[in-house]
């Protein structure tokens, strides 16, 4: 498929009520405040969006697939003290990053693998995970947070290239990666088709449980590189970050259009679902709302954008038979 | 409000002029409808002939554009399934629409338990299931769950719900697609004892059989329009067909001379615990070995077994003439064997996806390099897939969901020739889908056992696996009970045989 072609129907999809939704906001907030439209404000914005949106990545492949992924929260507390500690014990930065990107698969193959084969629900073995990680990074840690790390990791988050910040061009290049898994390779097919219609899959000779398992193993890797990007920005790892980050992921993905059911949705949806997140949260900031309405209005975003996302996909379907 | 009074005498149910289009296709263009007190009304047509969308309308879930629709001489406004109910009219859906957690009673009366002093009361509801149950001959037990019930027993439970109703009007859509022989005559006495009462049935089915057994009048739409409506003594088969596909037909299942070939599948003392028990059989090229069978006499389970979905205690499987390993459905497919499933919006098709994904779905490995799918080779096997099976779809992307059950059907076998199948276990491969649809696919098994296809065909239409089988087995409580050649195939000796007379 030609490159226009592919920016046709992205223009044409599901993704364009989306992306309409975050131009509007992106235009208000141009109009409501000037501190909003600049470019260091734009740059702190895409910044806070890689966080999340990196776990969004993995968690998208997870919802494709029907399932769903509670763990990732915990597991970028427990991946940054893994890395804090391997790193205060003298290891060198790619050692210790890549000992945390391990765990992070380790931890999300744990859950494939309890689901697939142990035959639990993603929500429980999830939830389960979600503790045991967490309580596994506050051990390690002894509770506290561990600080003082080389430059040579920090400039994950510091550096830039060609004037934009690390994170983001760190952030789209996975997005663009999983994009061509998902739309081109044999692998992004099966997940569609696993999420559509599992048995049917099983049935074709679609090795489900061995593709279910690596679609855990890559959400935990994503939680591992959200854990990274978090440590280099914040320059100390806690075994308290990343509560509540496995919400806003699920939250980005559901913004995307991806559906809860499993078998249909896009990464690129998930970039701008996370997008918006971000835009939210900072246009309200710069507006002097209050944390706590704050809460209350992205709440609101959500369950307005699954609205009208799903009456949309109604009109679609009853325009056939 | 005084409704005007269309016809006198008033007949039970009259529809005028429907009228309901949807973008881009118009499913009803004026059509009439007239059902008599007492009386069963076939309505024939093919799949998007508009038969669904009329019992849509007239059941509450679909608002038509136009027309007007007279219960007893008095129109009346269905605006909802609710409002539909309170005027008599109840449906039975051919895809059922029971809660599986719940038990058989709390089924039959959902959404309208009787209460005392405002809590269930059970003994009552329980009480009164089994009168309804025992009514449609259902031997199920009210409290246990529906989810333990078989496809026969749920369907049969799902009867007794429309009877709770005491509905004036009784929409069947298929009932008896997933009945036995003897389930379908005790639906027919119930419908016998529904209709000496007054109640109007309208009896929604492909299997011209029944229609000349239970039907007083039939209605044929063909494309949203009304072709005929005829008295069932006036009317012959051939005609029925020719209106509704507006082509003649030579028979209703072709029948084709083939010499067999080699022996391509050869199962020899295949048993399962408790389902299968020394099942020997052997398959040539080029030949259609028919299983015939009451429902759970253990045909799927043979398919799902050869297919690598169900481990087997022993028995072996050979292909070829050498004896393969099969311990999952890649295996099999390795085999060369391909697997049509009993249920294919379940089991066979991801129907959110396209025609191209379907049919590619377990050929993508060849079909790609690198792990990257070749898009431009996936839609050539899918467009030459079309083609050759007369897929009728608006092209290679459209969703499987938006297919008629014809050309899904023809999809999942487009998907196993794609394969390079060359042993295809057919299970119940023209369940709901319409005749003329049917015939395609009779067309289109002959065709394949002829280009050297050895076919294993499961069903329980006798006609069909009659007409179709170059050899029959009959399977009765997981054993083959018996083999008839198709000369001393009829449908008297294999149902005897089935039933173990």
């Amino acid at each position: 498929m030609s490159p226009r072609r592919t920016v046709h129907r992205i223009i044409a999809g599901r993704e364009a009520g989306t992306a309409l939704g975050l131009i509007v906001l992106c235009v208000a907030l141009w109009i409501a405040t000037p501190y909003f439209a600049t470019a260091a404000n734009l740059s702190n914005v895409a910044e806070q969006s890689a966080i999340v949106g990196v776990i969004a990545i993995g968690m998208t492949f997870v919802i494709l697939t029907g399932g769903i992924d509670l763990s990732v929260g915990s597991l970028v507390a427990l991946v940054g003290v893994v890395i804090g500690s391997a790193l205060q014990r003298g290891w060198p930065v790619t050692g210790a990053v890549g000992l945390g990107l391990m765990a992070g698969i380790g931890a999300g193959a744990v859950n494939g693998l309890t689901i697939t084969r142990g035959g639990l629900p993603p929500f429980i073995a999830t939830l389960g995970m979600m503790s045991v990680a967490r309580g596994g990074a506050l051990m390690l840690s002894d509770g506290r947070p561990i600080s003082g790390f080389p430059d040579s990791l920090r400039v994950i988050a510091t550096g830039h290239a060609l004037g934009v910040p690390a994170p983001v061009v760190l952030m789209l290049s996975l997005y663009l990666v999983a994009y061509v898994v998902l739309t081109r390779t044999v692998a992004g097919r099966y997940l569609y088709a696993i999420g559509g219609n599992e048995q049917a899959t099983a049935l074709a000779g679609v090795d489900v449980r061995f593709h279910k398992t690596v679609v855990y193993a890559l959400s935990g890797l994503s939680a591992a590189v959200c854990a990274v990007l978090l440590l280099a920005r914040l320059n100390s790892a806690q075994p308290i970050a990343g509560i509540g980050y496995e919400l806003d992921a699920i939250a980005a993905v559901v913004i995307g259009g991806t559906s809860l059911l499993g078998g249909s949705g896009s990464v690129i949806g998930t970039l701008i679902g996370a997008l918006i997140m971000s835009v939210l949260r900072n246009g309200l900031n710069l507006l002097g709302v209050s944390s706590y309405l704050q809460q209350v209005a992205i709440g609101s975003v959500i369950i307005v954008a699954v609205l009208i996302d799903m009456a949309l996909r109604r009109r679609v379907q009853r325009s056939f038979r | 409000m005084t409704a005007p009074r269309l016809d006198d005498p008033a007949p039970a149910l009259a529809m005028r002029g429907i009228r309901k289009a949807y973008p881009g296709v118009i499913a009803l263009d004026g059509v009439h409808l007239e059902v008599q007190r007492g009386e069963v009304h076939v309505l024939l047509g093919e799949n998007g002939a508009g038969k669904s969308t009329l019992m849509k309308i007239l059941s509450g879930g679909e608002q038509m554009d136009a027309g007007v629709i007279a219960i007893d001489g008095r129109a009346i406004a269905l605006g909802s399934p609710r409002m539909a109910r309170d005027a008599g009219i109840a449906i039975i859906h051919q895809e059922l629409a029971l809660v599986p957690g719940m038990s058989v009673a709390e089924n039959v009366f959902l959404g309208r338990a009787p209460t005392r002093v405002g809590l269930v009361d059970h003994a009552r509801m329980v009480r009164e299931s089994v009168v309804l149950l025992e009514r449609v001959g259902a031997s199920v037990d009210p409290g246990v769950l529906v989810e333990t019930l078989s496809i026969a027993q749920r369907q049969l439970v799902e009867i007794a719900r429309a009877l709770s109703l005491d509905a004036r009007i009784l929409i069947m859509d298929e009932p008896t697609s997933a009945l036995t022989a003897r389930e379908t005559a005790l639906l027919f006495e119930t419908i016998r004892w529904l209709t000496a009462r007054g109640t109007s049935v309208i009896y929604i089915s492909h299997r011209l059989d029944e229609i000349f057994t239970i039907g007083n009048r039939i209605t044929v739409l063909r494309d949203g329009r009304n072709v005929a409506t005829r008295d069932v003594q006036a009317a012959d088969r051939r005609e029925l067909v020719h209106l509704m596909t507006d082509r003649e037909v030579d028979e209703l299942v072709p029948s084709a001379a083939r010499v067999p070939g080699d022996v391509r599948l050869s199962v020899q003392g295949l048993c399962v615990r408790r389902t299968l028990h020394d099942i020997s059989f052997s398959v040539r090229a080029g030949e259609i070995v028919g299983f015939a069978g009451l429902l759970g006499a253990g045909r799927t389970e043979i398919a799902r077994a050869v297919f690598g979905l169900d481990a087997f205690d022993s028995g072996t499987i050979a292909v070829d003439g050498a004896v393969v390993e099969i311990q999952s459905p890649r295996d099999a497919i390795a085999a060369g064997i391909g697997f049509v499933t009993e249920d294919r919006t379940r089991e066979g098709l991801v129907l959110t996806r396209s025609v191209r994904d379907n049919v590619a779905l377990p050929i993508l490995q060849r079909l790609s390099r690198f792990g990257v799918v070749h898009r431009r080779s996936e839609t050539s096997t899918a467009e030459e897939s079309v083609r050759n099976l007369r897929i009728r779809a608006r092209g290679v992307t459209q969703r499987a969901r938006e297919l008629s059950g014809g050309n899904q059907q023809k999809v999942v076998l487009a998907r196993w020739l794609a394969t390079g199948a060359r042993i295809l276990l057919l299970d119940e491969p023209t369940r709901g889908v319409d005749v003329g649809a049917k015939q395609e696919i009779y067309q289109l098994i002959n065709e394949l056992a002829s280009s050297g296809v050895a076919i294993v065909l499961m069903s329980s239409d006798l006609p069909e696996v009659l007409g179709l089988s170059d050899r029959l087995l009959v399977m009765r409580e997981g054993r083959i009970a018996g083999a008839f050649s198709r000369a001393d195939a009829s449908a008297e000796r294999v149902m005897a045989c089935a039933v173990g007379m």
